[in-house]
């Protein structure tokens, strides 16, 4: 077991919910908002929030390029939301400028159900989870539209689309398991971060 | 409490946790009020995480006077096709229908606000009826969870908008965690009383006596004009920050909304709020809210 912390990243968004969390499940978890602080932990969750706010303090903050490092050397990495849109490598649909971390093989589309009166939540099956489905809830959330070789597909919903994948230390939901109560995808994230 | 939820196939929309999950998402941002789409498109590249669309910014429906109504809904989609994060609209006090149009128009958060001229000295709209969220302004614990009983999904403290004068922005905020905290230190056979002097229903007072948090998100708004104001509100405990007439009423204003956003994140870091604060040119000139007259402060309406 690493002794290692695990941060979440603090810029913006829901990362307290994220602390709680991995706190209860007695993991030892701090906010990262600097790159020292970064230097320190042993995984990282970014949370959800928005993602062109997250990439631009990211930038402006020297966060970006420390986190790319970090993602290539194989820090463990968990993006819900806007922390997947960070992780993946091409947006279908970002606004000018918009940059992510990048690290998984994907393509992704923000927003992708449309505005806030058609956010949903869902029981959503996820073999690596097993029985029973995960409770999940979607809030303006991404959808992976394409996947490379190297993706793992965790869950998809009825209609097929796919909503968290995995490649090598990586993991991507388009929806928030912090805000439900069931912490399994968490401890399954602790789980890889403990095997690194 | 019931909840107007839609069941389809697909999952469920409209819920309690649907509707206050997006103002979770919002948390450590700041939402700007913008009345043309090139504002929007400013607000979002300084790193807004919302935009609230309207007409005119309270400081010009303070100068102009007259009836404060929803806006046009052109305008509206013009500031939903110029940017891809959040936007919000905002309806009168008891407006429903007001707030039925915005939700066709396919807004993502409503305001029920009094910076608009109310629509109903009486009642507030019942926002269980509708799948989209609310927000609501609050000057005291009892009037949030007053409106949090009706179906609001965030709260925002009111302040005095259209000031540039933050000191009603700093009472409402204390005055609502200072009551969340003497709740919280009461024994539960007070807290039947507690409820009667809240004008608050008991099942909301005991929630709160017991988890020392609001239900949903606490933002705050009315004066915020600086970086340092946003960092005190942060400070204060408000979990984001509305800025309204002060960006875009400033001599700077993309240079602005990003000193701003950049203090919300580190309200905490003096030095970062130091060097967000320097070169932003002229603030909004402003109005100190001890020399508006009391029928002129936005602030008491609503209740």
């Amino acid at each position: 077991m690493t002794t290692r912390p695990v941060g979440v990243l603090a810029l913006q968004g829901d990362f307290r919910e994220h602390i709680e969390v991995l706190r209860a499940l007695g993991a030892e978890a701090v906010g990262v908002r600097r790159p020292e602080e970064l230097a320190e932990v042993g995984g990282l969750i970014i949370p959800g929030g928005e993602s062109t706010v997250i990439d631009k303090l990211s930038r402006t903050f020297g966060l970006a390029e420390p986190l790319k490092a970090a993602i290539a050397r194989g820090l463990p990495v968990w993006g819900t939301c806007a922390g997947l849109i960070m992780l993946a490598d091409r947006i279908s649909d970002g606004i000018e400028g918009q940059q992510t971390l990048g690290g998984l093989d994907i393509e992704v589309r923000r927003n992708a159900f449309g505005s806030q009166s058609a956010s949903f939540e869902v029981d959503l099956e996820m073999p690596v989870l097993g029985d029973p489905p995960l409770h999940a809830v979607f809030i303006r959330a991404p959808v992976v539209e394409a996947v490379g070789a190297g993706v793992r597909v965790l869950a998809q919903l009825d209609d097929a689309r796919i909503v968290a994948v995995e490649q090598g230390s990586l993991l991507g939901t388009s929806f928030h398991p912090e805000i439900t109560g069931d912490y399994r995808f968490h401890e399954y994230f602790l789980d890889r971060v403990a095997a690194q | 409490m019931s909840d107007t939820t839609t069941e389809t196939t697909a999952g469920t929309t409209g819920s309690s946790r649907v509707k206050r999950g997006l103002a979770e998402m919002l948390k450590g941002g700041v939402i700007m009020d913008v009345v043309t789409a090139d504002q929007a498109k400013i607000a979002e590249d300084a790193g807004a995480v919302a935009v609230m669309a309207l007409e005119r910014v309270p400081a010009d429906i303070r100068a102009q006077g007259g009836v404060a109504r929803m806006s046009d809904p052109d305008l509206i989609d013009g500031i939903r096709a110029a940017v891809s994060i959040p936007v919000m609209a905002k309806a009168r006090i008891g407006h429903f229908v007001e707030a039925q149009v915005l939700e066709a128009l396919g807004v993502d958060y409503i305001d029920e606000s009094e910076v608009l001229s109310p629509a109903d000295y009486v009642n507030h709209i019942d926002k269980w009826k509708f799948t989209i969220p609310f927000v609501c302004g609050a000057t005291n614990l009892g009037e949030a969870l007053r409106r949090i009983n009706e179906g609001a999904a965030m709260i925002r403290s009111k302040g005095e908008a259209g000031t540039g004068d933050v000191s009603e922005a700093t009472k409402h905020i204390r005055t609502i965690k200072s009551e969340i905290a003497a709740l919280t230190a009461k024994s539960s056979d007070e807290l039947y009383v507690a409820a009667k002097e809240l004008q608050a229903p008991y099942e909301l007072v005991a929630e709160i006596a017991a988890t020392g948090k609001l239900p949903v998100v606490l933002f705050t708004a009315g004066g915020v004009a600086t970086p340092a104001d946003a960092a005190l509100m942060m400070q204060l405990g408000a979990d984001g920050v509305f800025v309204g007439s002060g960006i875009f009423k400033s001599g700077n204003p993309a240079q602005r909304a990003a000193a701003i956003v950049k203090a919300t994140t580190f309200f905490d870091d003096a030095k970062v709020i130091a060097d967000a604060s320097r070169g932003l040119g002229e603030a909004m000139v402003g109005i100190n809210v001890a020399d508006l007259a009391a029928p002129h402060r936005l602030a008491e309406r609503g209740w």
